[in-house]
């Protein structure tokens, strides 16, 4: 007899997670759009309560529509439990107040999505949760910064949008050597071209909204426990290792021995934050992940080729995209991102006698397939001028640490045939070009 | 809560209820390469319905100190001890694959410490093929899974999980990836070789529930309806499309099925 094999990741992102609903038949997932569920009896509902059966109470701690998406992330990532969120920034947050508490103190790379820099930055130290940012390639840098209240390090896959990669094997250590694990965001990878948890990551989270929904069409999140950190031997986060009075006293790591993170993340943060996942933006995700790893795959190759268009375009200072040798981790980029380093890319154009700045704008302005707004990984090809939009709370000196300067433009690249999404970059290319005065 | 058991601490899962030694007790007892972790949701019930539930974590095991018994028997004698250092003198034991060979080799021996058997997933015997056992000796992560896909039912290779947000593959998966180095191969070596006749089997007069799964791919629901047959006061509960795994595929049929069984 031969040895089994687990369900490939193609076939996972199609099925993972549902079945015929057995009430119905229906093949597709059904959109549970319910607040609640009825209890069979009294006793049933004591017992879906106080988690001696498995079920759904209330759409704000769980839904059979959200519990699709969810297993489904969790099976593409190799990870016991996931948790949809209402966005991105609301897994980020989840996963934050999970195993924060004030006085508690994170290590992040300065190469961040700007969302997650004002969280980071500006409100958590409102709560007393401090953090230290430091320069993501800097290993050095990573074990200076944790200090003895330090219970996180966090970056992202590849950065948005400096387009950073993460040294997962080598920051993970480092996080656990200090007792303490690595929460990355993969957003810009997805679970088809980048694998975190095997890498070394403890938690992953997502902005559904771009490449795993694909098509720009909802706002989500989700939290993943990898499940393999050992939070008690760690014994710095009471959270999850002693009882919690707001749940009779459960303590968590005792309760599940592989998915205790999420298992406090769902029955505290989803109760008592309430950031959850609507039933119709699950099953809109759920769409998309059917398709993931048939449009990363033209994501990627669409990106390679844009890249190297714009490298050899004379109105261009500078192309910065991991698979560039260029690039500052290219070497990084093959190691870890094998299947490609996404389908975001950033670039500079050429100052001439007028600035950047002015001849980003007129760049963006002569686009007509490029979509001009705040968002990634659509089928659609997007633009933005991040100084002035996504990262305009930055100065300069923040800019340049996440990657990126005053006349940065970012791309997200689609699904559409190449060659127009290169006619149409050509054309507003000479046009920033000849309003540079370069 | 922690007992002392043969010299050396022992992890017990509660179900979130102290213990009272005025309630009557059910053990539950882990399969290879798992902890108590697989019994939480029954272990929850059982304890917030008038029992005190103890979900072990056996030596070598999970948050147990010790070594792994090389044989059904030693594991036997070790839960024995548990319940002297409990001083629990009757107890139910409720066993999952090699916790349920533990249970009957407890019941078989010491008669008058066990009230009621429940034995889920079980066969006597429960041979582990060449491949398993090469695998978990030498190259122990394609025996775990092995162990992982044939261990749970085949449609459920890639869903549904009755329990919101959690992949049952990735747990299971996961959970073996956290046993000691070698547990593995102990555990399917004490499985293969453990052997109960007739007349011992016939001689276990308390009374036993059998539950199979009729996808269960390493004990059969046939091995299992064998096994009731040839218990002295065996009753069997078989549960559709259930595979081996079934605390975890179908928790509330697992209650359900308890529930209607065990008496205080």
């Amino acid at each position: 007899m031969s040895a089994p094999s687990y369900t490939r990741l193609e076939t996972l992102a199609v099925h993972a997670g549902q079945s015929p609903d057995p009430a119905t038949g229906a093949r597709a997932v059904p959109i549970y759009q319910t607040a609640s569920f009825v209890f069979p009896d009294t006793e049933t509902a004591a017992s879906l309560f106080n988690l001696e059966r498995a079920g759904h109470v209330y759409s704000r701690i769980s839904n059979p529509t959200l519990s699709v998406f969810e297993e489904r992330m969790a099976a593409l990532e190799g990870a016991p439990a996931a948790i949809a969120t209402a966005s991105g920034q609301a897994a980020l947050h989840l996963g934050l107040a999970t195993l924060m508490s004030a006085g508690s103190h994170i290590v992040a790379s300065n190469a961040l999505y700007g969302g997650s820099h004002n969280l980071l930055a500006y409100t958590l130290p409102r709560f007393g949760i401090e953090t230290t940012f430091v320069n993501g390639r800097d290993l050095e840098a990573w074990k200076k910064a944790i200090r003895p209240n330090t219970r996180l390090l966090f970056g992202e896959t590849v950065g948005n949008p400096g387009l950073d990669v993460l040294n997962i094997p080598a920051v993970a250590a480092i996080a656990h050597n200090a007792g303490l694990p690595l929460m990355v965001d993969a957003t810009l990878t997805t679970p088809f071209l980048s694998q975190p948890i095997e890498q070394g990551a403890d938690i992953v989270m997502h902005s559904a909204t771009k490449f795993l929904s694909g098509h720009g069409v909802v706002i989500g999140g989700v939290l993943i426990d990898g499940g393999s950190f050992d939070w008690e031997k760690s014994g710095k986060f009471p959270t999850l290792t002693e009882p919690y009075d707001g749940f009779h006293g459960m303590v968590m790591s005792e309760e599940s021995s592989v998915a205790a993170f999420a298992l406090r993340a769902r029955r505290e943060g989803l109760r008592d934050f309430g950031a959850t996942m609507a039933p119709m933006t699950a099953f809109q995700i759920l769409q998309g992940l059917e398709t993931l790893h048939v449009r990363m795959p033209r994501h990627v190759d669409n990106t390679r080729k844009i890249a190297q268009f714009l490298s050899g375009n004379k109105a261009v200072a500078h192309v910065n995209y991991p698979e560039l040798l260029s690039h500052p981790d290219h070497e990084l980029a093959k190691q870890l991102l094998p299947n490609g380093a996404g389908a975001v890319l950033s670039f500079d154009l050429k100052a001439g006698s007028s600035s950047a700045k002015e001849a980003g704008k007129v760049f963006i302005e002569k686009l007509s397939l490029f979509s001009h707004l705040a968002n990634i990984g659509d089928a659609k090809s997007l633009v933005i001028h991040p100084a002035s939009t996504t990262h305009f709370r930055m100065d300069a000196d923040a800019l340049k640490a996440a990657g990126i300067s005053e006349g940065t433009i970012r791309l997200s690249v689609g699904i559409e045939h190449i060659d127009d999404l290169t006619e149409d970059l050509s054309k507003a290319l000479y046009a920033a070009g000849k309003a540079a005065g370069a | 809560m922690k007992f002392l058991v043969q010299q050396q601490p022992a992890y017990v899962y509660t179900g979130g209820k102290n213990f009272d030694a005025a309630k009557p007790s059910v053990v539950f007892i882990h399969g290879t390469a798992n902890d108590h972790s697989v019994w939480t949701m029954q272990a929850r019930y059982f304890a917030h319905h008038g029992w005190n539930a103890l979900a072990i974590d056996l030596p070598g095991h999970g948050k147990s100190f010790g070594d792994a018994r090389t044989s059904i028997a030693s594991a036997a004698d070790w839960l024995v001890n548990l319940l002297d250092n409990g001083t629990i003198e009757r107890a139910a034991l409720v066993g999952h694959s090699m916790g349920s060979l533990i249970a009957l080799d407890a019941a078989a021996r010491h008669p008058s410490r066990i009230s009621q058997l429940a034995l889920i997933g079980s066969s006597v015997p429960m041979p582990v093929s060449d491949v398993l056992m090469d695998a978990a000796k030498t190259h122990p992560q394609d025996a775990f899974d092995m162990l992982n896909i044939w261990g749970h039912a085949p449609q459920l290779k890639w869903g549904r999980n009755p329990t919101p947000g959690t992949s049952l593959m990735m747990a299971g998966a996961r959970l073996h990836a956290q046993s000691h180095p070698g547990v593995l191969a102990k555990d399917l070596a004490a499985c293969h070789a453990f052997q109960m006749d007739d007349a011992s089997l016939a001689g276990i007069k308390m009374p036993a529930l059998i539950v199979a799964g009729t996808s269960d791919l390493l004990t059969p629901a046939k091995a299992a309806q064998a096994l009731a047959a040839r218990l002295g006061n065996a009753t069997m509960v078989t549960l559709h499309d259930a595979g081996h795994s079934m605390m975890q595929e179908a928790p509330g049929k697992i209650v359900d099925a308890l529930k209607s069984f065990l008496k205080p």
